[in-house]
C-alpha cells in the first residue's frame, strides 16, 4: 500500500512539531513578562499555526497567515513596542491582588478549555456526503470574484478605511508640545 | 490503536484551538498594558480561524467558503491591530504610558 513505511510516522511527527510550535508560542505569548517576547511568541505561535493550515489542506492560507501575522502584524507591535516601551513592571505591594486576578484567570480559561475539549471530543458532527470544489487556489479565486465579490470589495474599504484612521489619530497628537 | 493518523483526525484541531483561546483568554485578563492585552487578542483571533478552518477541512461540503471566511478574519485582524497601535501610540503621547491601570480619566 505504502512505497514508503516510514513516511507515516515522519509526516505525524512533523504534525506534531506543528502543534507543538503552537501551543508553545502561545504560552510564550501569554505568560512571558518582557513584551518583546511576548511577540516573538506570537510569531512562533503563527509559524506553528501554519503549519497546522498546510496539514488542513490549505497551503494559500499558511502563506497568507505567515505573510499577514508574522511579516505584517508582528512587526507593527515591534514598532508601537520600540515607540511606546510598554514593559511590565511586576508589583511587590499588591500581591494578595494579583494572586486574585492570577487565579481568576486561570479558572476562567481552563474552564473554557475543558468545556471546549469536552465538547470537540463527544460531539457527533456529521460530514458531507460529496464535496463542491477541491478547495484549490484556483477553487478561492472563482469564489472571491464571484460570489463573494461584494464582501471582497468591503474588506478592502474597511482596510483604507483603517490606514486613513490610524494615520488620523497617530498624527493628532504630535502638534502639541 | 485508531487507523485515522493523528493529523486526519478534527479533535485534535478542535482542542487546539480551545487552547489558543483558553491561553487568550488568560492573557487578556492577566496582561496590564494594552499591547499586552491587543497581543492575547490576536490569539483569540488565531483560535477562532484554526476552529473555522478545521470545520471546513472536515465537516463542511464547500472547502473553500472556510478559506475565504479565514482570509477576511485575517483582513480584519490586521485592520484591528493598525487601529488599536495608532490608539495606543496616542495614548503614550498623552499618558507616557500605556499600562491600563494608570489609564483612568476621559477627557473629550
Amino acid at each position: 500500500m505504502k512505497a514508503f513505511p516510514a513516511s507515516e510516522i515522519i509526516v505525524s511527527a512533523i504534525f506534531i512539531l506543528c502543534l507543538a510550535t503552537t501551543g508553545l508560542g502561545a504560552l510564550i505569548a501569554a505568560l512571558s513578562v518582557r513584551i518583546i517576547r511576548s511577540v516573538c511568541g506570537l510569531a512562533i505561535c503563527c509559524i506553528g499555526l501554519a503549519g497546522l493550515y498546510y496539514f488542513l489542506h490549505s497551503p494559500f492560507l499558511a502563506l497568507m497567515e505567515i505573510l499577514i501575522y508574522v511579516g505584517a502584524v508582528c512587526v507593527t507591535i515591534v514598532f508601537a513596542i520600540m515607540l511606546a516601551e510598554p514593559d511590565e513592571q511586576p508589583q511587590p505591594d499588591r500581591h494578595g491582588a494579583n494572586i486574585l486576578w492570577g487565579g481568576i484567570a486561570l479558572t476562567v480559561s481552563v474552564a473554557l478549555l475543558w468545556g471546549l475539549w469536552r465538547l470537540s471530543c463527544e460531539a457527533d458532527f456529521t460530514s458531507p456526503p460529496n464535496l463542491m470544489t477541491d478547495g484549490s487556489i484556483r477553487a478561492i479565486g472563482i469564489s472571491l470574484l464571484t460570489t463573494y465579490s461584494l464582501a471582497f470589495e468591503l474588506i478592502s474599504l474597511v482596510l483604507f478605511v483603517a490606514i486613513l484612521g490610524a494615520l488620523a489619530i497617530a498624527r493628532t497628537g504630535r502638534t502639541k508640545p | 490503536m485508531n487507523e485515522t493518523p493523528l493529523y486526519d483526525r478534527p479533535e485534535i484541531y478542535f482542542a487546539a484551538a480551545a487552547f489558543l483561546l483558553a491561553v487568550g483568554i488568560f492573557g487578556l485578563i492577566r496582561r496590564r498594558t494594552l499591547i499586552g492585552m491587543l497581543i492575547s487578542g490576536e490569539l483569540i483571533f488565531s483560535a477562532a480561524t484554526l476552529n473555522v478552518m478545521a470545520f471546513n477541512r472536515f465537516r463542511a461540503p464547500d472547502p473553500a467558503v472556510g478559506q475565504i471566511f479565514v482570509l477576511f478574519i485575517m483582513g480584519l485582524a490586521a485592520a484591528e491591530v493598525g487601529i488599536a497601535l495608532s490608539i495606543i501610540i496616542a495614548v503614550y503621547r498623552n499618558y507616557r504610558s500605556v499600562k491600563t491601570k494608570e489609564l483612568s480619566e476621559l477627557n473629550g
